[in-house]
């Protein structure tokens, strides 16, 4: 630390050029981070921030440009080099041996070993009790992976960095799935890394998150760079602007809402989970009407994926009972279901929603391809008619592919892959919309674009039922919510009225009301 | 270039090729390995098969028996992918055709029926093994390919039993069918003609192409193979889409086994075979069908070729100079081939791979 720094920059990456066929992933990319600073990398999906951190990390090279190391040339081959450097990351995806303590996952690949290979765990303690005081990261040494929260998963992988030295930490959409109490305190563990000369890269695409957090921000879009400025001189909707090309209306626009009927009742719902006793649906009951979008809001594994599994009949329920339109559907097969009008936009688009080695076109009838208008009496195909239909939808809902209707499901992007899911779904006019995620991974047009179909179809008179884990989308898209804790409804909040704070209590399991038990 | 490369159809032609080439040279240098002397005209008979003998009319004579044995083996192959489609590993086509082998030869010689029901019969008996499997993949999940290969050896044991009341008293075989029950035998149409007289080219031959087109337009054209595709690609979404699985799944091995055991009766029902009843070893048509099947890039009318080439390799092991080896290297060479013919789906990743990895450089070049 008191060495003499020959740079002002612990790490710079000049003029970055990727390209992979037919597409550059970076063109001619510059980012410069500081020593002790924390800076923000931001850009919508496909913006090239991966691409750019593979790069740094060894996994990709860079046909031109320069990476430098406190103002030396270096040339990073492989992820070796990198940790060789000093260069660490936290996964959006944690990379931890679930069934091994924090101890054994912070040592893993870096183990102190002593005489004939045994282990000198009590050294190790040592250091990591040091560093977790140090930094503020609580931490229990002992616990198993498997029973700690998520925020101290992310804290296991942090002192899993600073236990190897690391002076360049990469976080890579680190909030994703904390809660909002969780984020606070995160962010203040990146202030203290930072003030002890720790330089932070600090990936995301949540603007308040950047301008409480990071000293500077390099913006790209679609692998260009746009710019990097200092967050005290500018604005989120600047950023935004930066970042999108554009002004990006953040508030759905929507007229109040106009309940009618009840759609979807269901009553003391119970549904048992294969992953976590946590993620079980504990006794759920409620109600969605015409006209009205309902969001269960929560932090993911607190039983929402089993919740729309029983609603849907992906899973039998356990008790309860579901009515759709006064009928009685627990039991009901997932066909009778949808011919009955509920229409499902699955979380995970390629494991349920789409058949990824079918044509577009063969997706686009999936919930409908019994039809009379699809198969004749013998149980051929009528492919003129698939043909047609299919064109139809990707015209009216701007289905972006290489090739149309005969496109492989499987080469479209994300973003139409999910438009094409939407389109099919709200097709079969539903009476009941289940959405789930249903932008997840999406850039902000899509998303734009997904919420504007959602308050489409409750203003055409739909129940629409969203589950969400992201905030901004639940203050903003539904009129009531509902939140879930450890598979239970914990409370029932007007977007209007309420805060992320008051939001953050409830999903944390911090607050709740005690009143909807009937 | 690379577009034509990355033809879907190209590739698994282009791969079955390779794989063809690449048995024949390892067969070849087996031969060069246990007896170097006699390789080169061994691994030549081998491919040349009824062309080894001199007189045209004794090769169309035994090209006739390659045809008969190749219609089974289409079938076989029909089976076998029918399955795959939808993602099952119908292992037990082997158990199978057994079982269709039996009911068409039992009804042929015990009860003297006619050729159509015998045909039937072994179609019913076969799908109702495959209804077997089916149903405890479905509601018991068990592995279908465990549950295969145990059915395999109950139902072949089962055939020897009970066709040893209808053997020779003599010997291990089944009664001859043109001795016995002439109009348990598959009409020849006048296919004989074609073939210097050989009886053993029968209504199988049409039969068993028309089968692959009806598997064909089934898997293609039908909300039937939609259905079975799509449970095949991605159960999930198929179960998602509220596609009835269970039923799918066993109506699947159910056709998988008729298929099977359609297979078995137009051999059987040839008379150009009898049934050996102390046979300890499941035939081999229902493996060797897994091998026509991936030869034959998974698609109907592909089986149809992939299937003649692996019966004309394999008869074309009986011309394997005697003198020069024992005679079960036939077996061995021909097992080999057909070994390597299972790789089509491994060479075509491969070639994929080195294409996308030469695109990738000339990428980086530009």
């Amino acid at each position: 630390m008191n060495k003499e720094r020959q740079s002002e920059y612990a790490i710079e990456m000049l003029h970055i050029t990727k390209r992979f066929p037919g597409i550059i992933a970076n063109d001619d990319i510059t980012l410069q981070l500081r020593h002790g600073e924390i800076h923000a990398l931001l850009g919508e999906n496909g913006a090239g921030k991966s691409t750019l951190m593979s790069v740094l990390f060894g996994l990709y090279q860079a046909e031109e440009g320069t990476i430098k190391k406190d103002g030396k040339e270096v040339q990073i081959n492989d992820p070796n080099d990198a940790n060789a450097l000093g260069i660490g990351m936290v996964h959006q995806h944690f990379k931890l041996v679930e069934c091994f303590t924090v101890l054994d996952n912070i040592i893993l690949g870096d183990e102190p070993v002593g005489k004939a290979g045994i282990l000198k765990k009590a050294e190790a303690r040592k250091k990591i009790l040091a560093l977790s005081e140090k930094y503020g990261l609580q931490v229990d040494p002992d616990a198993v992976i498997s029973d700690i929260t998520v925020g101290m998963q992310q804290r296991t992988e942090i002192l899993k960095m600073l236990y190897r030295d690391n002076e360049i930490l990469i976080f890579d959409e680190p909030t994703a799935v904390l809660t909002p109490q969780e984020i606070e305190e995160l962010m203040q563990i990146m202030r203290n890394l930072a003030a002890e000369g720790k330089s932070i890269l600090f990936i995301s695409h949540k603007l308040a998150e950047i301008m409480a957090v990071a000293d500077r921000c390099t913006v790209l879009r679609k692998g260009k760079y746009i710019g990097t400025v200092e967050t005290k001189n500018t604005t989120m909707e600047e950023l935004s602007a930066m970042m999108v090309g554009r002004n990006v209306n953040f508030h759905v626009d929507k007229e109040p809402a106009h309940p009618g009927d009840v759609v979807l009742d269901v009553q003391h719902m119970t549904v048992a989970s294969k992953v976590h006793n946590n993620n079980a649906v504990k006794d759920v009951s409620f109600q969605v009407r015409r006209g009205e979008i309902v969001c269960i809001a929560g932090i993911d594994g607190n039983g929402q994926t089993e919740l729309v599994y029983g609603l849907t009949g992906l899973e039998p329920l356990v008790s309860g009972k579901i009515l759709m339109d006064g009928k009685d559907i627990t039991h009901a097969s997932i066909r009778k279901r949808s011919v009955a009008g509920m229409s499902h936009i699955p979380e995970d688009r390629h494991k349920h929603g789409l058949v990824l080695d079918y044509s577009l076109e063969y997706n686009m009838i999936l919930q409908t391809y019994f039809e009379s208008r699809f198969t004749d009496r013998i149980g051929f195909l009528r492919r003129k008619n698939i043909r047609e239909y299919s064109d139809k939808l990707i015209e009216q809902y701007d289905v972006r592919s290489g090739q149309g209707s005969v496109t492989p499901a499987r080469s479209m992007s994300g973003g139409n892959q999910q438009k094409a899911i939407i389109a099919r779904e709200i097709d079969k006019q539903p009476e009941m919309l289940v959405a789930v995620q249903p932008t997840r991974g999406l850039d902000v047009g899509a998303i734009e674009y997904i919420h504007k179909q959602l308050v489409a179809q409750r203003d055409a008179g739909k129940a629409v039922l969203l589950i969400s884990l992201e905030l901004d989308e639940v203050m903003d898209v539904p009129d009531r919510i509902l939140v879930m804790y450890e598979g239970e409804i914990v409370g029932e909040l007007d977007p209007k009225k309420t805060t992320q704070e008051e939001l953050g209590l409830y999903m944390a399991g911090a607050k709740r009301d005690e009143v909807k038990k009937a | 270039m690379r577009k034509v490369l990355k033809n879907q159809a190209v590739q698994t032609f282009a791969a079955s090729i390779l794989c063809i080439l690449a048995g024949l040279l390892i067969g070849y240098i087996v031969l060069l390995f246990i007896n170097p002397q006699g390789a080169g005209e061994s691994i030549l008979n081998i491919i040349k098969n009824f062309f080894t003998w001199s007189r045209p009319q004794s090769q169309l004579k035994q090209f006739g028996n390659t045809l008969a044995k190749t219609m089974p083996l289409i079938m076989c192959s029909l089976s076998i992918l029918f399955a795959y489609k939808v993602g099952l590993f119908n292992i037990g086509t082997a158990g199978q055709y057994v079982a269709g082998a039996c009911a068409s030869l039992y009804a042929a010689l015990a009860w003297n029926w006619g050729w159509l029901p015998c045909m039937l019969l072994a179609m019913i008996a076969a799908s109702a093994l495959g209804a077997i499997t089916g149903i405890l993949k479905a509601y018991c999940n068990v592995n279908e390919v465990i549950s295969g290969i145990m059915l395999n050896w109950i139902s072949l044991y089962t055939a020897n039993t009970i066709l040893s009341n209808v053997k020779e008293t003599a010997s291990p075989y089944t009664l001859y069918l043109n001795k016995e029950n002439p109009a348990s035998m598959l009409p020849t149409l006048g296919l004989e003609k074609l073939f210097n007289g050989n009886t053993n080219v029968t209504l199988a031959v049409p039969v068993a192409i028309i089968a692959a087109i009806l598997v064909w337009v089934i898997l293609s054209k039908t909300r039937f193979g939609y259905e079975l595709k799509a449970t095949g690609n991605n159960k999930n979404a198929a179960k998602y889409a509220g596609m009835a699985q269970n039923r799918n799944i066993i109506l699947t091995l159910m056709i998988s086994g008729a298929l099977a055991g359609l297979g078995a009766s137009l051999l059987y029902q040839t008379g150009y075979m009898r049934w050996e009843c102390t046979q300890s070893s499941v035939p081999a048509m229902g493996f060797n069908g897994i091998a026509a099947a991936f030869l034959g890039g998974l698609h109907p009318i592909g089986a149809v070729f992939s299937s003649f080439f692996i019966q004309h390799i394999t008869d074309g092991g009986q011309y394997v100079n005697t003198n020069f080896y024992s005679s079960q290297i036939s077996d061995v060479i021909s097992s080999v081939i057909i070994y390597l013919c299972g790789f089509v789906l491994f060479i075509k990743l491969t070639m994929n791979r080195v294409i996308t990895r030469r695109e990738d450089k000339k990428g980086a070049k530009q």
